[in-house]
């Protein structure tokens, strides 16, 4: 039962991240691709989470929180530099 | 046999997906740049929320780096979001003819064909002094 | 019932292959740096699909995060004030 409402939120999650992908591939404009790029970080921390339920071990977690971290400062980076300010 | 807790978890796991699949659809199909940042900001946002709250049912021992993870994407996902729209609308991006409402147009341009049809050339020169 | 994982792994190969397709296919310079950091970061999550956490961790910290602020960085740096 919880087996299969797991793969279920895994096969939803797979197409969320395919739409975004799809997005970053297309998308016209700089910022477009990094808005995919951004869904994209949060929907693989998604994905941390779930194999981590998968598999049954915690320490998967501490990239999920080293993701959570990391992902903030690279857009912040992106939008600093598409501002003209650094 | 599972238990209530575990039924709890699963459904918040699948409630949590059907959002981010609905922000991945509003990322895809959205028309213009700023409506993209509003879809894939805040469904995601939710959906991770939901997420990392069912795994908390299903394990509660992984309680705090759930929360942690759950604190820093609250604290860092609309951060991000509103530091892009304010680059975006620095850069000057231009904004899709579908997202701007002007109702008022549309009725100023019936009342103009009506006056048209009632009296043409009261009409017509009325047409000419405001364009004049 | 198919199996998750193999599932997932396949289709972060793909997503790698299409970042990678994008970082090499397109002409400006700031959208190659960004594929770079997303062919960077699905490594990393396949690191950890492959039960190697510490690598993952690595991976996220170096590859993901600090290669993309740095690029970024130095490109704001050089350009002046031409950007694109």
């Amino acid at each position: 039962m919880v087996e299969s409402l797991i793969a279920v939120a895994a096969a939803l999650t797979g197409i969320a991240f395919l739409f975004a992908l799809l997005r970053f591939i297309k998308g016209p404009s700089t910022f477009d691709r990094v808005i995919a790029f951004d869904v994209l970080t949060v929907i693989s921390i998604t994905f941390i989470v779930l194999s981590a339920l998968i598999e049954e071990r915690g320490i998967y977690l501490d990239v999920a929180l080293v993701y959570a971290l990391l992902s903030f400062l690279g857009v912040i980076a992106i939008a600093r530099y598409l501002e003209g300010r650094f | 046999m599972e238990s209530l807790l575990d039924i709890t978890g699963g459904v918040l796991l699948v409630a949590g997906a059907v959002f981010l699949l609905l922000g991945g659809l509003g990322l895809w199909r959205m028309p213009d740049l700023f409506n993209r940042i509003q879809a894939g900001a805040k469904t995601t946002t939710l959906g991770t929320i939901l997420i990392l709250a069912g795994a908390a049912f299903l394990h509660p021992e992984w309680g705090f780096k759930l929360l942690l993870i759950g604190i820093f994407l609250l604290f860092t996902n609309p951060l991000s979001s509103q530091v892009l729209a304010r680059a975006a609308h620095r850069r000057n991006i231009e904004t899709s003819p579908q997202t701007s409402v002007d109702m008022l147009a549309d009725a100023f341009s019936q009342k103009a064909t009506s006056e048209n049809d009632l009296s043409e050339k009261a009409g017509s020169d009325k047409d000419a002094e405001e364009k004049s | 019932m198919i199996e998750i994982m193999p599932a997932l792994t396949l289709l972060f190969a793909a997503a790698m292959i299409g970042a990678a397709f994008v970082a090499i296919r397109v002409k400006q310079i700031s959208i190659a740096i960004l594929a770079a950091g997303l062919v960077s970061l699905l490594a990393s999550v396949m690191f950890l699909f492959f039960a190697a956490p510490d690598v993952a961790m690595t991976e996220a910290a170096i590859g993901s995060g600090l290669t993309t602020f740095l690029f970024f960085f130095v490109l704001g740096r050089v350009r002046g004030d031409k950007h694109d």
